[in-house]
Order: C-alpha cells, then structure tokens, then sequence
C-alpha cells in the first residue's frame, strides 16, 4: 500500500532526516514531486536516503556520467514524477542499508564544493525574485496614466519579500562552509 | 594528499572501477575509511586530469569504468610516502621512545 505525505522542506539535510526516519519506520520513499511524497510500505530500515544537489540537470552529460557511476555503486535514484524533471538538479538516492553506511560526500572538500552548489543556488533565486520584484514595483511608480494595476504593485512585493527569503535559507548554508572550513585549517 | 585520494592510488596498482575502490580503500583501512560515491567520482575526475591515473581502455561494451594508476600516480605516492615518513618519525622520537 503506498502513503501520500505532503511536505515542503527548504533544508536539503532535515529532509533527508526525516526520509530515513520514515524508512526506519518501514516507510521507503519510491517517487516524488514538488512538495509530494509517495512512500511504500518496506522493511524497517531498508534503505538510506541522501539528497543532492548536482553540477548540471539530470539530463546533462555531466549528471548522466555521474548517474551511471552511482548506479554502478549500487546505488539507486528515487523517481521524480512529474514537474520540470528536465531541468532540476536535485537528486534522492537511496541503497540499501544492508550495503553498509551510505554517504556521497565524505571529505571537507567536496562537503564545501556541494555546500557552495546549495548557496549559489538560493542567492541567484533570490536575486531572480528581487529583480522581477523591483521591476513591478517600479512599473507602478512610474506610471503616470494608471495602465499598471495594483497587481503589479502587490506581485512585486510579494517577490521581494520571496526574495528576502531565499537569501534567508542561505545564511546556514553558509555558516556551514565557514565551519567546514575552519575544520580544514585543523585536519589537513 | 587526503587519505581518500592515498588509498585511492594505492588501491589503483590493481586496475579497478569505482565501486572496486571503494571497498578496497574500506578493506585497507580496517572499515575506517568509507569513501562517499560523490566524493570518489570527483576524486577520479581531478585524478585523471593530474595524469596520476587513467582509465582502461578496455572492453567497448564493458560499461563500468575501471582504472589504473600511471608512472606520474605512483612518483605522487612516492613523495607522499617520503613526507608521512617524516611527519611519523618526527612524532615518534617525541612520543615513541617514551611509551615503549
């Protein structure tokens, strides 16, 4: 029988929690989409659960490399239903925990490398928001004629507060790169 | 050198394909080290263009990848080898002579 949950995370790392604690429950995730999460009934703890955010979409030559690499390390990709699938770069995998521990960045480096991802990711969209935002907004004051609804006016500062957000969400991010950092400075 | 990218090279005097590696470099390392599989690919990939392995021009069809490690890889585990050594005997003649 498969369950239904619908959830939003923002935290790449508190999702990938509470996917494993819904398999440790014997709950495995089988596919999703935006926000929606199907789940099969499983052994308890069957599987691991990581998420990650790749270089390229899934379809680009990089991630196809890269998919088939991970593929040959037994691993397995969660299926995205639906939703601009083409396009996104994020990623659920899962092994069975049988196979032993699961991780897919085990060093400093490439723990910052994919931090850095994550960060780039919520600046830009924040930037987006704020421009599109701005430009409502200023499409109202300047309009002297009144052809520019108030539509205008309240989807702009709905984007910029969108946008106040996303730069939000990425200040952990990047309190978790200084921190790896400064772990690097001790360990090598 | 990390110890991923050491024991990467080291488990590469036997050509390997990734998921090879990684279970060697946990055999070696008593389970201790347990490369993660983003980790390990992107080690391969700055690997390759360092010259310090290469990849097998082996069977076309064959799908997994193996590798193997080059003159210039093991000149890399050599000097490395040369530093661990100082960095160990330098410890031990402060420690190790006063434990035993």
């Amino acid at each position: 029988m498969s369950h239904t949950v619908r959830k939003l995370f923002i935290d790449f790392e508190k999702e990938e929690q509470w996917l494993n604690d819904m398999a440790a429950k014997g709950l495995a995730l089988t596919e999703y989409s935006w926000a929606r999460y199907v789940f099969e009934e499983s052994g308890k703890g069957e599987y691991i659960y990581r998420i990650e955010l790749l270089e390229d979409g899934i379809k680009g030559a990089k991630s196809v490399e890269y998919l088939q690499f991970m593929e040959e390390a037994g691993v397995e990709r969660v299926i995205m239903n639906k939703g601009p699938a083409a396009h996104n770069k994020w990623v659920i995998f899962r092994r069975k925990a049988s196979e032993g521990p699961f991780t897919i960045y085990s060093d400093t480096d490439s723990k910052i490398k994919h931090y850095r991802r994550i960060h780039r990711l919520w600046m830009s969209v924040a930037l987006m928001e704020f421009i599109i935002g701005f430009m409502n907004v200023g499409l109202v004051a300047l309009d002297y004629i009144g052809i520019v609804s108030n539509i205008n006016l309240v989807m702009g500062l709905l984007l910029i507060i969108l946008g106040a957000a996303f730069l939000l969400f990425s200040v952990p991010v990047h309190q978790k790169i200084k921190k790896l950092q400064s772990d690097k400075l001790i360990r090598e | 050198m990390t110890e991923g990218v050491y024991y990467i090279l080291l488990s590469l005097f036997t050509p390997m394909h990734g998921y090879g590696i990684m279970q060697n470099v946990k055999l070696l390392s008593n389970q201790r080290v347990d490369l993660g599989a983003g980790t390990l690919y992107g080690a391969l990939g700055t690997l390759v263009e360092r010259g310090w392995i290469e990849p097998l021009q082996g069977i076309q069809d064959s799908r997994k990848k193996e590798y193997k490690i080059t003159q210039e890889g093991i000149l890399a585990v050599q000097s490395e080898l040369t530093r661990l050594d100082e960095l160990l005997s330098n410890g031990r003649k402060l420690l190790g002579g006063e434990s035993e």
